[in-house]
């Protein structure tokens, strides 16, 4: 039978990964995630997991890819300046092919910033997260129920399809308390990795994980085959929300905190007699292109709402390619936009008709 | 007649890419020789670097992740704690160990995690056309110190056992040489205790190996023995910096 | 009686060996080149080995094998 509790989103997340067969997390402490950090240093050690608090986030990044490489379920969870610290050893998975869980509870950019919440690491997420031609699986959710559940799809998709996954979170999400139900579905499915190396996975002659390749035409296949798998995923596994978009002439784009806000926005409009829907994107990458294409074939505009300085925009742009107009509701540092300021945006939209 | 040397099976039968007289050949041997006689090939993991022996993952017969610059001693702390069975070690120049990689080396060590650092110290950046080293000595000529090295600008070299030595977590802390066949077994005796240590669960052992590189040195191989006798093992003195039994 | 073997074209002709041996057993070739270029070293003197091995134990690339 299925228990409900009252959590905190960052310790909702940690206690998923543990039930997703995480027995290994290394972190570091950054306000908005310590809560994370702190979850594990109690849980772990009670379960025969490791619990390490590492010199940086750079070393926690690198402690990931040892555990990983052994075929072990790892974790590391920071926020924005301690994820671009993480930036050389998230390339590194990628072109290693290692699968992990890598959190980041936003905060207001760049540099060191402030320690509300923000959205300003789209791009580094979907677009920057390390040198080279790669990419991250990664994740938005918008509820701890959902932050649950996005953790053990997390962990199976970065299995599956080798490859690190990132979940996308903020300072609201991680810090509010909502109930969550741990369901008999939320299992961990744990398939053998023929690949890692070590004596705790399948018997092997010997292991290599290694991204370097300095035959360029080895290294051009590398390339091909990963991004071949990028493909399937991007056929298969884009995921959002779509609500009120049936009949909708305007569609409102938001994830994560924003789009809690903006779903406020669409009821209001709604009552206001305009045709409003919303697309929530729960996969950032890949991006929900499809879900989006196909509104924009009887949509007339599109409002994002962002807090930051519009960077999930430049997708919606790109997804419609530019059929649409697309416009910007926004605040960042750690501003956080009303429902009101919300509709404001999105009856310009409507050029301000009702 | 039988056979009393001949190559450990632990190496693979790759050609070494090394230099003539590069000492990173005999120090893998000396690595390949000790995982054959604690028969220990098979539950191993090395954690190759950056630098001349990136490839070492090519010369052992055992399983190796290759880590990024500096990060071979987290990367080895995180497959250590995943994987507590698996003798996990890491290999590592003065680069790697000594400058980008200095931070996860001293919390390696302060941590005492439960692996074996085999560390090459040759006094200069060999891979990548023989630059300043944390561990060039005064004087020294490099690419980088065209004028030799000046402590007033470039600073002294870092003596790594004796820093890792303060530190509680820190179990075996020996330097070596491989300048002459008394040193070199004098070398194997003490990465095998390493090795042991790991076995025993003892907790952070690190074999600092003074080494040569002619290329970058512009010396002849045996010159080049001869001149790290002279000159680096007076500043970098041989022995057991710790030694928690 | 004892004796040295070399894989003559893995050596790199870098001279620890020659330098190692103390019989004076071993010298770099002077008409010969290995497949890579080098002159490899060879048993000039094969009477006079010990076979004490410091020649192998010097060797970087694990050319020599010495039987007893």
């Amino acid at each position: 039978m299925a228990e409900k509790v009252l959590m905190k989103g960052n310790e909702a997340v940690a206690e998923a990964a543990i039930m997703a067969g995480c027995r290994n997390f290394f972190g570091y402490p950054i306000t908005p995630q310590t809560e994370v950090a702190a979850y594990m240093a109690k849980r772990m050690p009670k379960i025969g997991g490791t619990y390490l608090q590492a010199e940086s986030e750079l070393a926690a990044i690198n402690m990931v890819i040892g555990a990983a490489s052994t075929g072990a379920r790892a974790m590391t969870s920071s926020s924005s300046p301690g994820i671009s610290l993480k930036s050389e050893g998230i390339s590194y998975m990628a072109g290693m092919d290692l699968p992990a869980l890598i959190l980041n509870v936003q905060r207001g950019g760049p540099g060191l910033g402030g320690i509300q919440p923000s959205q300003s690491d789209y791009f580094q997420a979907t677009r920057a997260i390390g040198h080279g031609d790669f990419h991250l699986l990664v994740f938005a959710p918008s509820t701890v129920q959902e932050m649950v559940d996005t953790t053990f799809l997390a962990y199976d998709l970065a299995d599956k399809y080798r490859m690190p996954a990132l979940m996308l979170l903020d300072g609201i999400l991680g810090q509010m308390m909502e109930p969550v139900e741990f369901k008999e579905s939320h299992k961990a499915h744990m398939d053998d990795k023929p690949w890692a190396v070590g004596t705790a996975c399948v018997k092997h002659e010997k292991n290599i994980i290694n991204s370097l390749y300095l035959q360029p035409e080895q290294l051009e296949e590398r390339n091909f085959e990963r991004f071949k798998r990028y493909e399937t995923i991007k056929k298969t596994e884009q995921r959002c929300e779509e609500y009120l978009t049936d009949d909708a002439d305007v569609i409102v784009v938001a994830y994560g905190a924003s789009a809690r806000i903006a779903r406020n926005a669409v009821r209001a409009a709604r009552a206001n007699g305009l045709k409003v829907g919303m697309i929530r994107p729960i996969t950032l990458w890949p991006f929900p292109e499809k879900a989006i294409k196909d509104a924009a074939k009887t949509a007339k505009a599109f409002v994002c709402v962002e807090l930051s300085m519009g960077q999930m925009i430049d997708d919606v742009k790109l997804a419609i390619e530019c059929s649409r107009p697309v416009t910007l509701v926004n605040h960042t540092g750690g501003v956080v936009m009303t429902p009101a300021e919300v509709l404001t945006g999105i009856e310009k939209a409507y050029g301000g008709v009702k | 007649m039988q056979t009393v040397f001949q190559k450990p099976k632990a190496l693979t039968d790759v050609t070494m890419h090394y230099c003539p007289g590069c000492t990173h050949g005999i120090i893998h041997r000396l690595v390949a020789e000790v995982l054959d006689e604690l028969n220990i090939t098979e539950k191993t993991i090395g954690i190759a670097p950056v630098g001349c022996s990136v490839l070492a993952y090519n010369y052992f017969n055992c399983d190796f992740i290759q880590a990024a610059h500096g990060r071979a001693p987290a990367v080895a702390t995180g497959a250590k704690r995943a994987n507590p069975d698996s003798v996990i070690f890491t290999y590592q120049g003065d680069g790697d160990l000594a400058a980008i990689g200095t931070a996860e080396t001293v919390h390696a060590a302060t941590r005492g995690e439960n692996i074996t650092v085999i560390f090459v110290n040759n006094g200069i950046y060999g891979m990548t056309g023989g630059q300043m080293a944390p561990t060039s000595i005064p004087g020294m000529v490099t690419q980088t110190t065209p004028y030799g090295r000046d402590v007033k600008t470039a600073g002294y070299p870092v003596r790594i056992c004796e820093m890792l030595a303060t530190l509680t977590g820190t179990t075996y802390a020996e330097r070596v040489s491989v300048d002459c066949v008394k040193n070199v077994l004098a070398a194997k005796k003490a990465i095998k205790k390493a090795f042991q240590n790991q076995l025993d669960g003892k907790g952070f052992s690190i074999v600092e190996v003074m080494s040569t590189c002619p290329t970058n040195w512009g010396l002849d191989p045996v010159k080049a023995l001869d001149w790290a006798r002279e000159n680096m093992l007076t500043y970098y003195p041989l022995g057991v910096y710790k030694d928690n039994e | 009686m004892a004796r040295v073997t070399f894989n003559e074209d893995e050596c790199k002709g870098c001279g620890l060996c020659v330098n190692a041996c103390p019989k004076k057993v071993l010298a770099l070739s002077t008409g010969k080149i290995n497949k890579k270029g080098y002159r490899p070293a060879e048993s000039v003197h094969p009477e006079n080995c010990i076979g004490c091995a410091f020649c192998a134990i010097m060797c970087p690339d694990t050319v020599i094998t010495v039987e007893k």
